[in-house]
C-alpha cells in the first residue's frame, strides 16, 4: 500500500502530527524517529528469510537482534537451510521473502545455469571471508617446499605451487585427488579454481553435457555444504577444501587440517555473499524491499562501527544455536581480525570480514562481471559471449539503484554518513590488481581479461 | 491424542453388546459386592504399565511381605540397577572416546545441557513478551498516523526453543497418525470382510509396507509443493505437511494389516448371527465387526505410533522441518563443544517420548481387550 499516492493532504497533515507527537511527548528514541518519518508502510510484514550457518550472514542476524527490521515494522523470521541448492529453491518457489546468498546464485539462476530464474541483489552483505584448508597429510607434504621466514612461520600467501607436486604425486599412484567447494556457483568454488589454476593444476571445466566439473581436472573438486565440511575430510573423502568461516578455523580447533590460504590473499577485498530476492517479488513489494536494505545497511554499519568495536557482541549473537552455532571462540578467530592457520600460528588479517567499510554493501556491476567470467573461464557458459552480454546480465541482477534509493533516506534521515556509499561511480570499479597471480581485472572488458590466463575457456573456446 | 479418543468413541459406543456377557460371568463373587479398593487399584496400575507400584500396594495391605519384596525388587530394583551400571559404563566409554567435538560427554555433562535448554526456553519466553509489547507499542502507533490499518498480532518470531519443538514434532506425529488411522481402518476392515479386495490390495501392500521414509519424502515434498498453494492465511505449512504425510505413509501398514487380519478372524459363528438376524452392512461393522477385532486393530495402532515416531525424525531431519530432528540435525551442523551433549538430550527425549506413547498405547489396548485385562 503506497500511502504517497492514495491519500496524500489528509496524510501529510497527520503525518505532521505524527512526528510531532512523540517529541513532544518526550519518547523520541531513534526508533520512533525512524518510524514516523518513514510515512510508507511495507506490502508484505512478515517476512521469512534464508541463511547458511556461516558468519557472513551476520548483517541478517544483526538487522534482527538490534530491532532494525522491526524499526521498519518487518516481521521478520531467519531460518537456516540445509545447503545452498535448498536455500535457492526456498528463494523461487516462495518459501522464503529472501536470503543470505552466493553472489553467483543470482546470476546463475538469470542465465540459466543450474535451476532458471529471475534473481536480483541489491545488496552486498561482504567482502572476504573464506579459506582454503587442506588436510593435515597433505600440508605435511606442502609444508617441506614452502619458504619459511627467519622465525621458522611459512611465508604467506601460500600459492598452489606448492600443492602441485602433492597432486602430482596422487595421480601417480592413481589417486583421485578429491576437494570440496559449496555450491557450483559459489564464491569458494571460483576462488579454488583461481588459486589451483594461478598455481598449474587444472580445477577441470564444465560442459551443458556434463555438469561435474571435472573435465580434464587434476584436482576434482565437488560440493560439500559448509558446516559438514569439517566431517568430511576428517573422513577422509576430500583432502583440501574452500568455504567461508567459521569452518576453516574448526578445522583448527578440530586438529583436522591447516588453512593454507585465505581469500583476501587470492583476491584482496573480493565480494562475497549477496541478499538475493526474485525479481517478481521485488517489483511486487518495492517498498518492503527498500525498508530490508535499510535494515541490511544500518547492521553492515554497525558490524564495522569504530574499527570492529561491535565484532566482539557480534561473535557472541553469532555463536548462538539459532545462528551459526559454533563455538565463540572459533567464530572470534576471524570475525575479531585475526586468523589461525597452522594452530598457534595465529595472524592479523583486519579485513578478513569486511561488512561495510570499502563501500561494501554497494552491489557493483563489475563484481557480477568477474563472476561471469568465471563462469565462462570454467565452461558454466559454454560459448563466447561479447562484452555486451556480459554488461546487460550483470545491470539485470545487481540493482545499485534500488540500494542507492534506501541509503539516500538512511542520510536524510540522519542514520547513515554521506561519505559511507559510492554516489560518483558508474558501478564498475577502477581496474583491479591485487590477485595472487597478478592479472589484471577491468569490469568494462571481460573478454579481454579471460584472455590474459593460461588455463582456462577464453575468446570462442568450448570444451570437447 | 485426538486420534484415539475419535476411533476410542465408535467403539464405546458399540461396546455394550459383547460387554454384558463377560459382567456376567462374575458370579463366583456372588453378590453384587463391589471389588476391594486395593484390587481395583492394582488392576488400575497394571494397566496403566506401573507394575512396580503394584507390590507396594500389595504390601500395604498385607499381603506376604515377603513375595511382595521379592516382586518389589524385580520389577523396580533390577531396572533401576541396570540404568546404574548403564550410566556408569557410559561415563566411562565416553571418557574413553575423543572425536573432533571434545569428549563425548557423560551423564554430568548432558543433564547440564538439558537444564542449559530449559533456561534457554525461559530466556527466549522472555524475549517473546517484549517482542509482543514493543509490536502492540508499534501497532498505535501506526494506527496513529495510518487509522485504516488492519492491526494485528503476529507470532513471535524468534527461534523456537526445545520445548517448542517436542510440542511440534507431537503434534506432526498425531496428524500424521489420525490420517494413517483413518485410511488404514476403514482399508483393513473391508480387506477383512472381502476376500476379493484382500487380494486385489494384498500384493499393492506388501509392496509398499517396508518402503522407508526417506524414499517417501522426496515425492511427498514435490507433490505437497505442488498441490497445496501456502498464502498468508493457510492452516498449515508445507513443512508440517511433508512430515505429517511422510508419517502417515509409513504408518499406514501396521494398522491396516492388522485390521484386516481381525476383522477375518472373527468368529464365523458372530458374524451368522448377524446375518440370520438380517443386520444391515453399517450395524454389522459396527455391532459385531469392530468390537470383535478392537483388540488387534489397537496392536495395529500401537506399532503404527511406534513407527510414525521412528518415522518422524527422520522426516525431519532430511527435510528440516520443524521439530525434534531437526534440533538434532542443527546442533550437528552448528559442532559446537556442546552439539554432542544437546544432542543425547536429544536422544533420551525422543527415546522417552516413544515409550510413553507405546504405554499410552498398550493401556488403551487393555482397556479395549476384553477379559482378565478389564477393571
Amino acid at each position: 500500500m503506497n500511502l504517497r499516492t492514495s491519500c496524500p493532504d489528509a496524510l501529510l497533515k497527520a503525518l505532521r502530527f505524527a512526528k510531532a507527537l512523540p517529541i513532544a511527548l518526550g519518547i523520541a528514541t531513534a526508533s520512533t524517529n525512524a518510524f514516523a518519518q518513514s510515512y510508507e508502510f511495507a506490502e508484505k510484514e512478515e517476512l521469512k528469510f534464508g541463511f547458511i550457518k556461516l558468519t557472513d550472514m551476520a548483517p541478517l542476524a544483526i538487522a534482527y537482534e538490534k530491532g532494525y527490521f522491526e524499526d521498519e515494522g518487518l516481521y521478520v523470521t531467519l531460518e537456516p537451510q540445509a545447503n545452498w541448492k535448498v536455500l535457492l529453491d526456498g528463494v523461487i518457489d516462495g518459501q522464503l521473502d529472501g536470503a543470505h546468498m552466493l553472489a553467483g546464485q543470482p546470476l546463475g539462476a538469470t542465465i540459466g545455469f543450474g535451476t532458471q530464474a529471475n534473481i536480483i541483489t541489491a545488496f552486498s552483505m561482504d567482502l572476504n571471508g573464506n579459506g582454503i584448508t587442506v588436510s593435515n597429510a597433505v600440508w605435511e607434504e606442502m609444508k617441506r617446499l614452502v619458504p619459511h621466514d627467519a622465525q621458522g612461520r611459512p611465508v604467506h600467501p601460500i600459492g598452489a605451487q606448492y600443492l602441485k607436486p602433492v597432486v602430482d604425486k596422487y595421480r601417480a599412484q592413481g589417486r583421485p585427488f578429491n576437494m570440496g567447494m559449496v555450491f557450483p556457483v559459489s564464491t569458494h568454488n571460483y576462488e579454488l579454481r583461481y588459486w589451483l589454476a594461478a598455481g598449474g593444476i587444472h580445477p577441470g571445466y564444465y560442459s551443458p553435457t556434463d555438469i561435474s566439473g571435472q573435465i580434464q581436472a587434476d584436482a576434482l573438486l565437488s560440493v560439500t555444504p559448509p558446516p559438514q565440511m569439517p566431517a568430511t575430510m576428517e573422513a577422509g573423502t576430500i583432502y583440501g577444501y574452500c568455504v567461508g568461516e567459521p569452518w576453516n578455523q574448526q578445522a583448527v580447533f578440530k586438529g583436522i587440517g591447516v588453512p593454507v590460504i585465505t581469500d583476501y590473499e587470492i583476491w584482496k577485498n573480493n565480494p562475497e555473499k549477496v541478499f538475493g530476492v526474485t525479481e517478481a517479488w521485488a517489483e511486487q513489494y518495492p517498498i518492503t524491499h527498500k525498508k530490508v536494505l535499510r535494515a541490511l545497511i544500518r547492521a553492515a554499519m554497525w558490524l564495522d562501527a569504530n574499527d570492529n568495536s561491535n565484532r566482539p557482541e557480534a561473535v557472541q549473537i553469532l555463536a548462538r544455536s539459532e545462528y551459526v552455532g559454533a563455538d565463540a571462540k572459533v567464530i572470534a578467530n576471524s570475525m575479531t581480525g585475526t586468523f589461525e592457520y597452522e594452530r598457534g600460528d595465529k595472524r592479523q588479517v583486519p579485513d578478513f570480514n569486511v561488512f561495510f567499510r570499502h563501500y561494501a554493501t554497494y552491489p557493483y556491476y563489475s563484481d557480477a562481471i568477474w563472476y561471469l567470467t568465471q563462469m565462462r573461464r570454467w565452461g558454466q557458459i559454454a560459448t563466447h559471449q561479447p562484452d555486451n552480454w556480459y554488461h546487460d546480465v550483470a545491470k539485470r541482477v545487481y540493482r545499485p539503484d534500488l540500494y542507492l534509493e534506501a541509503a539516500r533516506e538512511l542520510i536524510e534521515e540522519g542514520i547513515a554518513p554521506e561519505s559511507g556509499f559510492p554516489w560518483k561511480t558508474d558501478g564498475y570499479r577502477s581496474v583491479q590488481t591485487e590477485f595472487i597471480d597478478n592479472v589484471p581485472f577491468d569490469g568494462r572488458k571481460p573478454n579481454a581479461y579471460l584472455e590474459q590466463f593460461s588455463i582456462g575457456l577464453k575468446g570462442k573456446d568450448t570444451v570437447q | 491424542m485426538n486420534d484415539m479418543t475419535a476411533t476410542s468413541k465408535n467403539v464405546v459406543a458399540a461396546e455394550p453388546a459383547p460387554d454384558k456377557p463377560s459382567r456376567k460371568t462374575l458370579p463366583e463373587h456372588g453378590k453384587v459386592e463391589r471389588t476391594p479398593f486395593s484390587i481395583r487399584l492394582t488392576r488400575m496400575l497394571g494397566l496403566l504399565g506401573i507394575n512396580f507400584l503394584i507390590p507396594v500396594v500389595k504390601l500395604a495391605t498385607g499381603e506376604s511381605p515377603r513375595a511382595q519384596f521379592k516382586e518389589l525388587w524385580m520389577t523396580l530394583g533390577v531396572p533401576l540397577v541396570a540404568v546404574f551400571v548403564f550410566l556408569i559404563l557410559w561415563s566411562w566409554g565416553a571418557s574413553q572416546v575423543e572425536t573432533s567435538l571434545g569428549q563425548i560427554p557423560g551423564p554430568p555433562q548432558v543433564w547440564d545441557e538439558f537444564q542449559g535448554l530449559m533456561a534457554e526456553h525461559a530466556a527466549e519466553r522472555e524475549k517473546a513478551d517484549a517482542f509482543y509489547e514493543r509490536q502492540i507499542a508499534r501497532n498505535e502507533q501506526r494506527l496513529a498516523i495510518d487509522p485504516t490499518y488492519e492491526a494485528k498480532t503476529r507470532p513471535y518470531t524468534g527461534k523456537p526453543t526445545y520445548l517448542d519443538q517436542i510440542v511440534t514434532s507431537l503434534y506432526t506425529v498425531f496428524a500424521g497418525f489420525l490420517l494413517a488411522t483413518i485410511i488404514a481402518v476403514p482399508l483393513g476392515i473391508l480387506c477383512g470382510l472381502s476376500r476379493t479386495i484382500n487380494s486385489a490390495l494384498s500384493l499393492l501392500i506388501q509392496i509398499f509396507k517396508p518402503v522407508s521414509p526417506l524414499a517417501w519424502l522426496p515425492i511427498v515434498t514435490m507433490v505437497v509443493s505442488a498441490l497445496y498453494v501456502t498464502s498468508d492465511d493457510s492452516w498449515f505449512d508445507k513443512s508440517f505437511l511433508n512430515s505429517a504425510l511422510t508419517v502417515m505413509l509409513c504408518s499406514l501398514w501396521p494398522t491396516l494389516i492388522n485390521t484386516a487380519v481381525g476383522v477375518s478372524s472373527i468368529d464365523k459363528d458372530l458374524t451368522n448371527v448377524g446375518r440370520v438376524l438380517n443386520l444391515g452392512f453399517t450395524t454389522q461393522v459396527t455391532k459385531i465387526v469392530l468390537p470383535c477385532s478392537l483388540p488387534l486393530i489397537f496392536t495395529g495402532l500401537r506399532l503404527s505410533l511406534g513407527v510414525g515416531w521412528m518415522v518422524l525424525i527422520a522426516a525431519e531431519m532430511l527435510a528440516q522441518n520443524p521439530g525434534l530432528g531437526k534440533f538434532v540435525w542443527d546442533e550437528f551442523q552448528n559442532g559446537s563443544s556442546q552439539s554432542l551433549a544437546r544432542i543425547m538430550v536429544a536422544v533420551f527425549t525422543i527415546g522417552i517420548i516413544g515409550f510413553l506413547l507405546d504405554r499410552i498405547m498398550l493401556t488403551l489396548q487393555k482397556i479395549f481387550s476384553f477379559g482378565e485385562a478389564r477393571l
